[in-house]
């Protein structure tokens, strides 16, 4: 099934949630919503399954027009990030309460009702739980039966809402990987929101970015991290060393001193200079366009952390970077540093 | 006067509850475990206390307690059965008392009941929706325990009385409202309107919209997900609020004293009676009606200690730390 939403806008008082925000989603995608809390990713979410209103815009599903239609009649869904089980109900009952609910002209027999729900337990693997009370339950447990629940109306999209949110990191962990393989087994169009960067780049097929209401850049998960297409992305997918810096024609310079990289076509003026730690190449003093003293160096792993003041014109400036062991580090060493890969972008007035 | 005194603790009780309820926006994990620590706190300063001012402080209570609770109680039952168990039910059985009775049961009725309805409206509107005026609209809903009963009442007075706004126009179409059962049960609705709806804005406040909005996204109706998820969550605090509305709905006397117009046989209700009999010195029929509405105050704390138990078990379950 697939989501096309249009120009949508939403304001909470002045405040605008969403604005102007065009996203298209393909049938059986597994999309992640990726963004810092008050990005809109969440209020998106709601406008698909009904949940919320736009200002203005348009919202279909499968081509057909969702904005008439309220969140029950849209065959949406929801997992939310609290879980939002029925307290009162065992978790049999949890699962069977799409089904019972539906118009007596269409609704199951108690034996198939009965079926499907042992089905979508045993989907979950949580089938000796029939019987419990959702308050009997771990926080990963919940959220298994909050989505057998979901799929029991066998939804025509699926939308998760900081699914793995409430749930420790381990949980968390062996949770994103279960959805994976079960939306492969069910290939049900899905989306869900999270403002956690592993999440989404782990989970997802494609990773839409937000930032205050708009989308910063729709793409696979190698794409946005690789090839960010804005400093907000940048800056928020990925570890990144930040640097001011002044184009001028072609040239690049920190501090008033030039660096020896291209400006590979930025404009000229203030910009921000955006390395990757792991893209910093380490050489002995006066070999590259940085030179810095070690402060401190943690190795852990493949990899050593150290800290870098950065001498030369700003004098203050200590960025983090990440090393392979092969040449260990010493507190106290003057190094060069030359950006292997790197992003320039304009400061935005 | 005894039984005066017992209506007034439930509703006292009632808005400890609605107020320390209020309080409650920290998840109820954290509330629990801090209310632990503090109770823990507390029994330990309590242990702390040399033994004679333990023995002291307890008696002081105990004391009070007997003078101000259990002796007006005895007093009214001793009263009751003064000429023996036949008298007493003799004195029961008058048509007066009878029709007393009867009346009282139906303004408790229709007023419960109306009460009922609008408190579940006006506690699911303020817990669940945001609009402007809601803080209006709760202070309002309080409106009625802040004004005195006999204003309550002069205000009916004033509003279908022969002298008021529509007394005229009541009176043109023969319609009666005033010293009838239609005043009777309208002024108490007005002072029993806050109990249902204070007993459930917090709890509705504190489940939140998501169990509902989970429903509709199941494609449940409007009216199911009332019935079958929002009814279920709140069936206790709304039976606590249900009972302690009756209690103060059938002990009433101030707003309905001004509007009842005490026609004998007619328009009095219990506690009315009780009055009129005091007044003409007929202690054992007195007391003897006083004696119901003591036992209905029994009746109404056995249940509502219950209630509580329930309650406080039905907000724990997500409560539970990962």
């Amino acid at each position: 099934m697939t989501i096309e939403v249009k120009n949508i806008v939403k304001k909470f008082g002045s405040f605008a949630a969403l604005d102007n925000v065009d996203l298209k989603v393909g049938k059986g995608e597994l999309l992640a919503l990726l963004g810092p809390s008050g990005s809109g990713k969440t209020t998106l979410l709601r406008i698909i399954a009904g949940l919320d209103w736009p200002d203005a815009g348009e919202v279909t599903i499968d081509g057909e027009d969702a904005l008439g239609h309220g969140a029950s009649e849209r065959h949406v869904g929801f997992v939310f990030q609290h879980y939002a089980l029925f307290r009162h109900m065992t978790v049999f009952e949890n699962v069977a309460f799409g089904l019972r609910v539906q118009p007596r002209a269409v609704r199951k027999d108690e034996a198939t009702i009965r079926a499907r729900v042992k089905e979508l337990l045993d989907l979950v693997q949580l089938d000796w739980l029939a019987n419990r009370y959702p308050s009997q339950l771990s926080g990963g447990q919940r959220q298994r039966i909050a989505l057998a629940r979901a799929l029991a109306i066998e939804p025509r999209i699926l939308l998760l809402d900081e699914p793995f949110g409430a749930l420790d990191a381990k949980v968390r962990k062996e949770l994103r990987q279960w959805l994976r393989s079960l939306h492969s087994e069910i290939h049900v169009t899905s989306i869900f929101v999270t403002h956690d960067q592993e999440e989404a780049l782990e989970v997802a097929n494609r990773v839409v970015v937000m930032d205050k209401g708009r989308i910063e850049q729709i793409g696979t998960p190698g794409d946005v991290y690789d090839n960010p297409a804005t400093a907000f992305v940048h800056g928020f997918i990925g570890e990144s060393i930040v640097l001011p810096v002044e184009v001028a024609g072609g040239s690049v310079r920190l501090g008033g001193r030039p660096l020896n990289i291209a400006a590979d076509g930025a404009a000229s003026g203030a910009s921000k200079l955006f390395v990757r730690r792991h893209d910093m190449q380490i050489g002995p003093a006066g070999t590259g366009s940085l030179e810095g003293a070690v402060r401190h160096v943690r190795s852990f792993g493949p990899i050593q952390r150290a800290e870098i003041a950065l001498s030369g014109g700003e004098g203050k400036t200590v960025i983090e970077i990440d090393a392979p062991r092969d040449r260990e580090l010493q507190a106290g060493e003057i190094i060069s540093l030359q950006p292997r890969r790197y992003r320039i972008f304009a400061v935005q007035e | 006067m005894s039984t005066q005194t017992s209506f007034v603790t439930p509703a006292a009780r009632l808005q400890a509850y609605a107020s320390t309820a209020d309080l409650a926006v920290s998840p109820p994990s954290a509330r629990k475990a801090s209310d632990r620590v503090r109770q823990a706190a507390a029994s330990r300063d309590l242990r702390s206390e040399p033994g004679p001012i333990r023995f002291i402080i307890i008696a002081l209570a105990l004391s009070f307690l007997t003078i101000f609770v259990v002796l007006p109680l005895v007093v009214v039952f001793a009263s009751a059965f003064s000429k023996g168990i036949n008298a007493y039910f003799a004195a029961l059985a008058e048509p007066e008392a009878l029709s007393a009775i009867k009346l009282t049961l139906l303004v408790a009725a229709i007023s419960v009941s109306l009460n009922l309805v609008f408190g579940v409206i006006a506690a699911w509107a303020i817990a669940k929706f945001d609009f402007t005026g809601k803080t209006f609209l709760i202070t309002l809903i309080d409106l009625p325990f802040s004004v005195s009963p006999v204003i309550s009442g002069l205000v009916f007075v004033l509003l279908f009385g022969a002298q008021g706004y529509w007394g005229t126009w009541l009176q043109a179409n023969n319609i009666h409202i005033l010293f009838a059962v239609p005043g009777i049960a309208l002024a108490t609705i007005f002072v029993t309107f806050p109990f249902v709806a204070r007993s459930l804005i917090p709890l509705m406040q504190e489940q939140g919209t998501q169990e509902e909005e989970a429903a509709i996204s199941l494609g449940a109706s409007g009216l199911q997900t009332f019935f079958r998820v929002t009814l279920p969550n709140i069936k206790w605090g709304l039976l606590y609020g249900v009972l302690l509305c009756n209690a103060r709905a059938m002990g009433e006397f101030g707003a309905v004293s001004v509007v009842s117009g005490h026609i004998r046989g007619e328009t009095n209700t219990m506690p009315l009676l009780v009055e009129i009999l005091y007044n003409e010195y007929q202690f054992v029929a007195s007391f003897a009606i006083a004696s119901l509405l003591a036992m209905l105050a029994l009746i109404t704390l056995v249940v509502k200690t219950v209630l509580e138990q329930r309650l406080d078990e039905g907000q724990t379950p997500e409560g539970r730390s990962e």
